[in-house]
């Protein structure tokens, strides 16, 4: 039966990914990729994940799919007609997308059901479990995730700005004739 | 402790499938933003098998992966996002096969 609930959600998860491929308005395929990042969410959950399908909702359907759909709206971007998803080099990809899936999801299938699945223990994936193994084990990558994020938020205003001479023509302008007024 | 709706191969199964389909948006889409999200469809599917595995294994070590991969998916968001939209500011347009200055 629980199984049953699986497929069902499974095949939403699908349903929803194909969407963010196929939809031809960026728009939709954004909306698309908010559902398939809420139902991961609902697989992390039923894994025991619960922080990390907590996580999941905050930080990617929330922050992430914001800035995603704000540079959609920002570039007012409209659906493409060149961009019909049905030609000859997209059925090949998608037979090869789909060859390599079966290939990939046999191995993985051997992968997971080789050798007997570990008993797991009390507390396992709580965020006492998560923060104990993520402070005293990964200390030293945890504090170079917070370099990375200021290194990308610094990265993100540089690139994002005005072009430089542009922006900073108007603000020497007036520092000029204070010069000249030294010499005089 | 929640009983899983499957056994952790399913959801190795399922992805699979989720990479295979960010994989082919990446090759099909020529709409830059499409091809980003692509990506982040892939990310994720890596990070729902590192979160399978850790149920199979019992070992929290997966799952701290999968908050690492997350701090630098939203890393890449903020600066892939803005490398668009410099692209954009130089030529508007973000179909990936007219932005071609280095090609000759």
């Amino acid at each position: 039966m629980s199984e049953l609930w699986f497929y069902i959600l499974a095949g939403m998860t699908v349903a929803a990914a194909t969407g963010v491929v196929m939809l031809p308005n960026p728009v939709h395929s954004a909306l698309s990729l908010v559902a398939t990042l809420f139902l991961v969410a609902i697989h992390y959950a039923s894994l025991d994940a619960h922080l990390v399908a907590a996580l999941q909702i905050i930080v990617y359907a929330g922050a992430i799919m914001v800035l995603f759909l704000f540079v959609i709206m920002l570039l007012n971007l409209q659906t493409d007609p060149d961009e019909s998803p049905m030609n000859a080099t997209a059925a090949i990809a998608a037979g090869a997308a789909l060859a390599i899936a079966a290939v990939l999801g046999r191995v993985f299938y051997a992968f997971g059901t080789s050798g007997a699945g570990a008993e797991l223990p009390e507390g396992f994936g709580t965020t006492k479990a998560l923060a104990r193994v993520l402070f005293r084990e990964h200390t030293v990558a945890f504090e170079l995730t917070s370099l990375l994020l200021l290194v990308a938020v610094v990265g993100a205003v540089v690139l994002a700005q005005r072009d430089k001479h542009d922006a900073r023509v108007e603000p020497v302008e007036p520092v000029e004739p204070v010069e000249t007024e030294g010499q005089g | 402790m929640m009983e899983p709706l499957a056994t952790p191969a399913h959801y190795l199964v399922l992805s699979a499938i989720i990479f295979c389909i960010g994989a082919l948006g990446m090759v099909v889409r020529r709409n830059l933003i499409v091809m980003f999200m692509s990506v982040e469809l892939m990310l994720n599917a890596a990070n729902l098998a590192f979160i399978a595995l850790a149920n199979r294994l019992g070992n929290m070590d997966g799952q701290t992966i999968v908050f690492f991969v997350m701090t630098v998916a939203a890393a890449e968001a903020a600066i892939g996002l803005a490398v668009i939209l410099a692209l954009f500011r130089n030529k508007p347009t973000v179909q990936a096969d007219e932005i071609g200055l280095l090609k000759w």
